[in-house]
């Protein structure tokens, strides 16, 4: 995982409450066994008709605003299913952060354990960025993690929070899996006290 | 605070699975007694563990099956369930090699104990109060109902407990669900747990394990305990949990993976130290009245858009406020259903009683039960899908098949089918159901299709007449 730099993007508006997984990358796609290709699938059943062809009026598909890195979501963004490829497909359709008022749980870990920034603000600012963003599809923000901001395009900082360690892993590149490996003591000390629970083999 | 404190049931198995506590900057490291595994999220998983040369840290604690991908139609001359579609050909060469390569027990495609992940679990035993459980999937919070703390995880979580039998977690908010009072004939498990997620919407959960409790809650069996906590996470909270009673072990006696013998009175009496202490506090209660309910049906896009089946179609002018208003504008326009429309009488194209919410052999027996003699409406699709392998041996030994097959319904092999429809069993765009499962996402059960969940009794009555259908007329006339 590469360390999640400073950056500034450009953003577009889904303001859909309760957008759940299911919209964000439908289970038709998770055939896969890998994670190259989700993105081309992103919000597939609201981009594209039965036949595949797009569907003009959706955000995504208007030529201006290709290239945003920030998506704008609605209220409990990521509810549903705990698919992991939701964060994956957006990742590669290529956004760096969501920014929504509230996150479903599992979206949200399994978000930053990827390097995709969830962040909460609070709904006067998540209005404005939804008008911002529709009124002018060059809208930029500009997201500091170690700092814990982002900038709105009338220099206004907004600050959001994020727990201290996922932040650290963030911004080291370091994933998860390395800090778990490394508890390795723990572990077994925890497992020379407690016999397993039960044998699936037996 | 002592430690001696009132506990809640949560509280006592977290604790006892902590390898590290969490601190003010780091979060807890929580032990892992059972992970169960699918073939959807856990390729990339296994692709970590290959990358960075790790091995399975404890195989015995996981145990894999094929669901989501599989198909459910008939098997073939050969005995074989044929799959045809190559992708999932693929995902299902790539798990099998995968469980093999890293020696881990596999319930392959048709074979005796394969089934949706949240059925095998309890039906083999494995599921145990007190223990903790996880799998890339979120309906692992079905397994709260035995009194286990039982959690859906990212494909990313998959390769921690693989490799570490370990995640890391935040200590989540306990919020009791009380449900007092008795339910009425014809309505079910299934309609409590749509009641409560439309009382509290489908975020209010989120940050929560709920405890169900109260006497409707004592009265349900094991499986529709399950039903409920299965549904836990469409009310935004990734565990439900029941406390262990006799029920639970009555039903986890005897089965292959149960303790027995010395060992069983043992785990019993540990068992039995689980309920929540007198006295323990929660950080949130909703109440519900089980007298009141009625059977449930859900008329929107999500599983909090739900109502009495007797009720009307919700007006998103009268609606809280502007986001509320666009959510169900969106909604109805999805379902093409018109505010103050009722849903008693409106036609439907297919009805399906599966999924791991309800396609157990007590789901089964109801929905047999008032078929039993009669046929289905002829402008409907009935399809009837066992949630494993056992389930369908079970039934077919007490001839609900065959129960099935008169009245017009198909008989399927075991696997998720049409919850997930990436499996070839789908809805056609337009087309309505009433589904037994759990979700109501637009395009969930087929781009285009249109979902209304509710319960066994309401499908098998819906199916009879073909379009929806209160069933408490049809329960009270085979009573
Ligand atoms: S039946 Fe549906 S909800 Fe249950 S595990 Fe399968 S796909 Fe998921």
């Amino acid at each position: 995982m590469e360390p999640l730099k400073p950056f500034t993007g450009s953003i577009v508006a889904i303001p859909i409450n309760d957008t759940d997984t299911d919209q964000i990358i439908p289970a038709r796609y998770l055939k896969v066994t890998d994670k190259a290709g989700l993105g081309a699938a992103v919000f597939s059943n609201w981009r594209f008709n039965g036949d595949g062809s797009p569907k003009p009026d959706f955000v995504l598909n208007k030529p201006e605003y290709q290239g945003a890195q920030v998506l704008v979501g609605g209220h409990n963004f990521g509810c549903g299913s705990s698919r992991e490829h939701a964060p994956w497909a957006l990742m590669g359709a290529g956004f760096k952060a969501v920014i929504s008022t509230y996150f479903a749980d599992i979206f949200k870990g399994n978000s930053l354990k990827n390097g995709l920034l969830p962040i909460v603000v609070d709904e006067e600012t998540h209005r404005q960025l939804i008008s911002l963003a529709e009124e002018d599809p060059n809208t930029q923000v500009s997201i500091d993690l170690a700092a814990q901001t982002v900038t709105l395009p009338d220099g206004r900082k907004v600050e959001f929070p994020i727990d201290g360690f996922s932040k650290e892993c963030l911004l080291q590149g370091v994933d998860q899996l390395g800090y778990l490996m490394n508890l390795e003591d723990g572990i077994a000390a925890y497992e020379s006290h407690h016999s397993p629970r039960v044998s699936t083999l037996v | 605070m002592s430690s001696n404190y009132p506990k809640t049931l949560f509280e006592k198995v977290w604790n006892s699975h902590l390898v590290r506590p969490q601190s003010a900057d780091l979060p807890a490291v929580l032990y892992i007694d059972l992970h169960l595994v699918h073939e959807v999220t856990s390729p990339q998983a296994f692709s970590l563990l290959r990358e960075r040369g790790l091995k399975v840290r404890r195989p015995t604690q996981t145990i894999a099956t094929m669901d989501h991908s599989t198909p459910t139609t008939p098997r073939g001359a050969d005995g074989i369930i044929p799959v045809v579609d190559d992708m999932a050909i693929k995902q299902l060469a790539t798990f099998t090699q995968n469980c093999d390569d890293f020696g881990i027990r596999m319930f392959a495609l048709g074979t005796e104990n394969q089934g949706i992940v949240h059925v095998i679990g309890p039906e083999q035993g494995l599921t145990q109060p007190g223990m903790t459980i996880v799998c890339g999937d979120s309906h692992t919070s079905t397994h709260g109902a035995f009194g286990a703390l039982a959690f859906g995880i990212g494909t990313s979580e998959v390769a921690h407990v693989l490799a570490t039998q370990c995640l890391l977690q935040n200590k989540p908010r306990t919020m009791a669900v009380r449900v007092n009072g008795r339910l009425e004939p014809g309505v079910t498990a299934k309609d409590i747990i749509l009641a409560v997620i439309a009382k509290i919407g489908i975020g209010g959960g989120t940050g929560y394990v709920f405890e169900y409790m109260g006497e409707a809650i004592r009265g349900l069996s094991m499986e529709g305990r399950m039903t409920i906590c299965n549904m836990s996470i469409e009310g935004g909270a990734r565990a439900g949990m029941i406390a262990p009673d006799d029920t639970t072990f009555e039903y986890i006696a005897g089965r292959p993976h149960a303790p027995y013998g010395a060992e069983w009175d043992k785990a019993v009496a540990q068992w039995r130290q689980l309920p929540s202490d007198e006295g323990a506090e929660f950080d949130s209660e909703v109440v519900l009245d089980a007298d009141e309910l009625v059977p449930m049906i859900t008329y929107g896009t999500n599983p909090g858009m739900g109502m009495p089946i007797t009720a009307r179609v919700p007006d998103p002018d009268k609606a809280g406020d502007v986001s509320q208003k666009m959510a169900l504008d969106k909604a109805l326009k999805y379902m093409d259903l018109q505010p103050g429309q009722p849903l008693l009488g409106k036609k439907v194209d297919v009805v399906f009683v599966g999924s791991c919410t309800n396609s157990r052999i007590s789901d089964l027996r109801e929905v047999a039960k008032y078929i039993e003699g009669r046929k289905i409406a002829d402008n409907v699709r009935m399809l009837v899908v066992p949630g494993s392998q056992r389930v369908k041996k079970q039934a077919e030994a007490e001839g609900l098949h065959e129960v099935f097959k008169a009245a017009g319904a198909e008989w399927r092999e075991a696997g998720c089918s049409m919850c997930i429809a990436m499996n070839g069993d789908e809805l056609r765009p337009g087309q309505y159901a009433v589904s037994t499962s759990n979700r109501n996402f637009e395009g969930r059960q087929g781009a285009g299709g249109r979902t209304f969940l509710a319960s066994p009794l309401t499908a098998a009555a819906t199916a009879l007449n073909g379009y929806i259908t209160d069933p408490r007329e049809m329960v009270l006339e085979r009573a």
